[in-house]
């Protein structure tokens, strides 16, 4: 069943970056962003499919980014691939601090610790005048291995960068949701008692797909800086956070693909909101967002995913 | 009287006033079938809870073979080989018959689990529907859980606790919820799947035939206390068990 997988994302690879092609700029780098955007829904996705939602995953969103440009700017690393590691491998580290302590919570408390760590965050960074405080910081642009591109072969590379991390880790997250450890995923968002006494931990079921959501929001949060240029206090603040959600839901839990198609989808129509309706898009998308969830209750994912059952 | 598989010792249990456990002693041997009987708030389901570490006790010990488990999680539990099904049975709404299984299997089968072995894969398959099949509900596979009838659901919650090596299976109220034309069958087959296993079975049941048929030792709870500890027949004919729980000559 696998090669099949590696079929579809090779497949996918290929389509997205052909965009590269015919996309103009500006719609690349609308593409990257939701890209980008969309890692850190992922996240929120593997969290949804055990039964709790991060209100404040712009937490890891926000420490990518500003790890990415603090590595640039103190110690001169231009290198992308050094950046991204080096944001997912702190993200990580954060996770794992952050993961078990919060395992232990559900629901609404799990919803409202997490936003409370995205805005303690965020109040700290606007007070921090040493690291830009709530003006932020200016990132410069990133090298590929020594390649240093300009102008359109930037954004270009930026984009099929982009793509192809999506692409990997896509697959790598479809592969754990259909691992043993990705049933049990699902199994105590339905019943934690039952998979307590089959002998497993839900403690670490919890903590391990928190941590995993921390490095995609790291990665996420580093591809958009990088896009952008520029990184402020508002990456972690309660909004971007909520936009994260908004996509979450969205997508639904089912399908990876649709994670991305329904970040996509959401800078699409808030682009095109904001230049038609520039005072009342957030309108619009909340009418998009009732006829989804009144249309699809399980989310984008369902209309692609062949299994029954299940609530978003 | 030799040493059991699981031998609980002097343990007590209160919750505030009311206590739920009076040294309670018991000791079962390996491949025995015990039955738990009582009326409502005796201290069975207590017991069934403290054994498979839902409730912690006060104080005594509960030995499983030479460790002491009092206390312990339920999962740390069910490692060692104590397995239980519940009375309402606990299941997975949202996944099909097989995907239950299959987490039971996956679970059990091997303790690191994977972030990359496929759960649905054809070896993981192949052992769920054995068990499926073992248990007369392969059938019901590809359905989700609210669409089956409570005898399969039962089937379903035993065969899962059954998935793992089971040294001793706790049943608490095994035919409740149960059609009365299914009891019979559904015991049967519990039955001969863990005698054929040489597990250790203890049972909670209201139904006295039940008691009768399937079990070799019955302990008689009352307020907490243990009234009678015997083979059923004895048991039953005791003065103090038709007082205060089958209400008179069974």
């Amino acid at each position: 069943m696998r090669y099949i997988l590696f079929l579809y994302a090779a497949i996918a690879f290929v389509v997205l970056a052909a965009g590269s092609i015919i996309l103009p700029d500006w719609a690349m780098f609308l593409f990257a962003m939701a890209l980008a955007k969309g890692l850190v829904c992922l996240g929120i996705v593997a969290m949804m499919r055990g039964g709790v939602v991060s209100f404040g995953q712009g937490l890891y969103y926000c420490i990518g980014a500003y790890t990415a440009t603090l590595a640039a700017n103190l110690w001169g690393v231009s290198d992308i691939f050094a950046l991204t590691l080096f944001s997912s491998v702190v993200c990580l580290i954060v996770g794992m601090i952050f993961g078990p302590m919060l395992a232990t919570y559900r629901g609404i408390f799990f919803a409202m610790l997490t936003l409370a760590l995205s805005m303690v965050l965020y109040g700290t960074l606007s007070k921090m005048s040493v690291i830009g405080g709530s003006d932020g910081l200016n990132i410069g642009s990133p090298t590929f291995l020594g390649w240093a591109p300009e102008g359109r072969d930037l954004q270009t590379a930026l984009y099929i960068y982009v793509v192809a991390i999506v692409v990997i880790t896509g697959t790598l997250m479809r592969i754990y949701f259909d691992s043993e450890q990705g049933l049990i995923t699902l199994a105590t968002r339905d019943n934690e008692l039952r998979v307590e006494y089959l002998g497993a931990s839900v403690r670490k079921v919890m903590a391990y797909n928190y941590t995993f959501a921390a490095v995609l929001g790291g990665l996420g949060g580093t591809i958009a800086v990088v896009a952008l240029g520029h990184v402020d206090p508002e990456f972690a603040f309660w909004t971007t956070s909520g936009e994260f959600v908004f996509v979450a839901i969205l997508a639904g839990y089912m399908s990876v693909p649709a994670v991305f198609v329904a970040a996509i989808i959401l800078e699409v129509v808030r682009s095109f909101s904001n230049l038609y309706f520039p005072n009342t898009w957030q309108l619009s998308l909340g009418i998009f967002l009732l006829i989804v969830i009144v249309t699809l209750p399980n989310g984008l994912g369902s209309l692609l995913s062949r299994r029954k059952g299940g609530k978003t | 009287m030799s040493a059991g598989v699981l031998e609980v010792r002097d343990v007590q249990k209160s919750f505030g006033a009311v206590t739920a456990a009076k040294d309670i002693s018991v000791s079962v041997p390996k491949g025995a079938i015990y039955s738990l009987i009582g009326s409502n708030g005796a201290g069975k389901t207590t017991f069934v809870n403290m054994v498979t570490g839902y409730i912690k006790p006060d104080s005594g010990e509960i030995n499983f073979g030479s460790r002491n488990i009092a206390g312990l999680a339920p999962r740390l539990i069910t490692r060692l080989g104590i397995h239980r099904s519940f009375q309402i049975a606990q299941l997975c709404n949202e996944l099909t018959v097989e995907e239950n299984m299959l987490l039971a299997g996956a679970i059990h089968h091997d303790e690191r689990l994977s972030f990359f072995r496929h759960a649905h894969s054809a070896d993981a398959r192949e052992r769920a529907m054995a068990t499926l099949e073992r248990f007369h509900i392969a059938e019901h596979r590809n359905r989700l859980i609210p669409e089956l009838s409570g005898g399969v659901k039962k089937l379903l919650d035993i065969a899962m606790a059954m998935a793992g090596e089971t040294q001793v299976m706790l049943l608490d109220e095994p035919t409740s919820g149960v059609a009365a034309d299914e009891k019979f069958p559904i015991m049967d087959l519990v039955i001969e799947a863990l005698r054929a296993e040489g597990v250790t079975v203890i049972f909670v049941e209201h139904d006295m035939e039940i008691v009768t048929r399937y079990s070799e030792r019955v302990l008689a709870f009352y307020d907490g206390q243990i009234i009678a500890d015997d083979t059923p027949d004895e048991v039953l004919l005791d003065e103090k068990v038709q007082r205060y729980v089958t209400g008179g000559p069974a």
